[in-house]
Parts: C-alpha cells; structure tokens; sequence
C-alpha cells in the first residue's frame, strides 16, 4: 500500500464539500475522524485519507478502512502546515 | 436512526450505476444527490426510503421520510441555512450544503414537505454523453 499514488489533495473539515469538491484518486487530509469520512472517501475513490491534528480515528473506522482498503495516516501538525508542506513536495491541489 | 450505516444506499447505488455504464458525470452527480439525501434522512427524520429508478438517458432518485418536514422549502435550500443539532455539526455536517447540493447535482428537483409528517424528494439527474 506504500506504493499507492496519489493524483492530487484535498484538506477539508466538511463532509459536504469533500464529497462535491474533491477529486477521484486524491489524498483527503482532514480532520474529521467519524465513520463518514471513510464513507465519502470510498464514495470520491480517494486513494488514502490523511488525519491532521493528532486525531487518531477509533476500531471502527480502522475496520471499515481495511475493508475499503483504504490507507489511514496520522499526524500532528494542523490542515494548513500539512497541506502547505504537502504542496511544497509537489503535491497539487484536486 | 443508524448513523454508522449512512450511506451505505448510496455506496449500493453508486455501484449499480457503474454496472450499467452510465456517463462518469452522471454516477457523480447522483452519488452526491443520493448521500446527501440519506444522510438527511439519517439525521432528521424517523424513518425513510431511498429508492433510485436507471433510465438509459436518466437516473431518478426518491427520498421519502417521516419526520418533521420542512417548513420553508426555499430557506432550506438556501447555502448556509442548517437545522442540524450541534453534535452533527461536530462530525462534519450541517453547514448547510445538503439540499443546495442536491439542487445543483440535479436536473430537476421536486420537493413536497408537510410539517410533522415528513419530506418527499425526488431528483432527476440527465445522464449527458460526453460532447453533449
């Protein structure tokens, strides 16, 4: 799964406009940690979601993860430095 | 109602939209029509049902629901506006993108309320051929 590319970003903390705005193949990086967000990014074909702010999700979401093998990260930092860096490494905008 | 299985419809109804082949466009504009409208549904109302008809040039999307209706139709389709309790909001929704949402991924849009008795929505989403 370490291998997994990635065509694009989109940051958000909106269930809504993660599902209208971003697109198919992206990396979600977001803070939302309920089990919607693997919902919406099975449903926009992300390739892997992106936790920001230290939220780590629960069991639950891990287990549907799995099931949509969907790559979970984490970190620390917050949307903006994560996507701000992620840009700077050549990472574009969905 | 079940908050961990929202959703779940429209993941079945996105796949049976792909198997038909319909236009890229087309599965997308549905599939945002159809969560949104479930996802109303989950949080809203009592119950409801989510029915979709595949037409070879059209999909037809039915939400129907018991619950507290809307009393102005035209408020809540406006950007913005949300009845979603706080703890919703928490988790992502209620910014007030659902029905604007639904309105623009849609064709055409019916919907008829009654307070205290519930909401029926339909959709129709146009399935373009590209160059069209």
């Amino acid at each position: 799964m370490l291998d997994l590319e990635v065509s694009s970003g989109f940051g958000c903390d909106l269930i809504s406009d993660s599902l209208c705005f971003s697109r198919p193949e992206c990396l979600l990086i977001t803070g939302l940690t309920n089990i919607q967000i693997i919902r919406v990014a099975d449903m926009i074909e992300a390739r892997a979601i992106m936790f920001v702010r230290g939220k780590k999700p629960g069991q639950e979401i891990i287990r549907l993860a799995e099931e949509k093998k969907l790559p979970l990260l984490v970190t620390n930092r917050f949307l903006f430095e994560s996507c701000g860096l992620l840009y700077q490494h050549g990472l574009r905008s969905s | 109602m079940d908050f961990t299985r929202g959703g779940e419809a429209t993941a079945k109804i996105k796949k049976a939209l792909q198997l038909v082949g319909m236009e890229v466009d087309t599965i997308r504009r549905a599939v945002i029509v159809a969560y949104e409208a479930e996802l109303n549904i989950v949080i809203h109302a009592k119950h409801g049902s989510l029915v979709t008809h595949i037409h070879p040039n059209r999909v037809e999307i039915e939400a129907v629901d018991e619950g507290p209706g809307i009393p102005d139709i035209s408020l809540a389709l406006q950007e913005g506006y949300s009845t979603a309790p706080p703890h919703i909001r928490e988790m992502g929704f209620g910014a007030g993108m659902g029905l604007p949402n639904i309105q623009r991924c849609s064709d055409e849009l019916h919907i008829d309320s009654e307070v205290d008795s519930g909401t029926t929505l339909k959709a129709i989403i146009i399935n373009k051929s590209r160059g069209e």
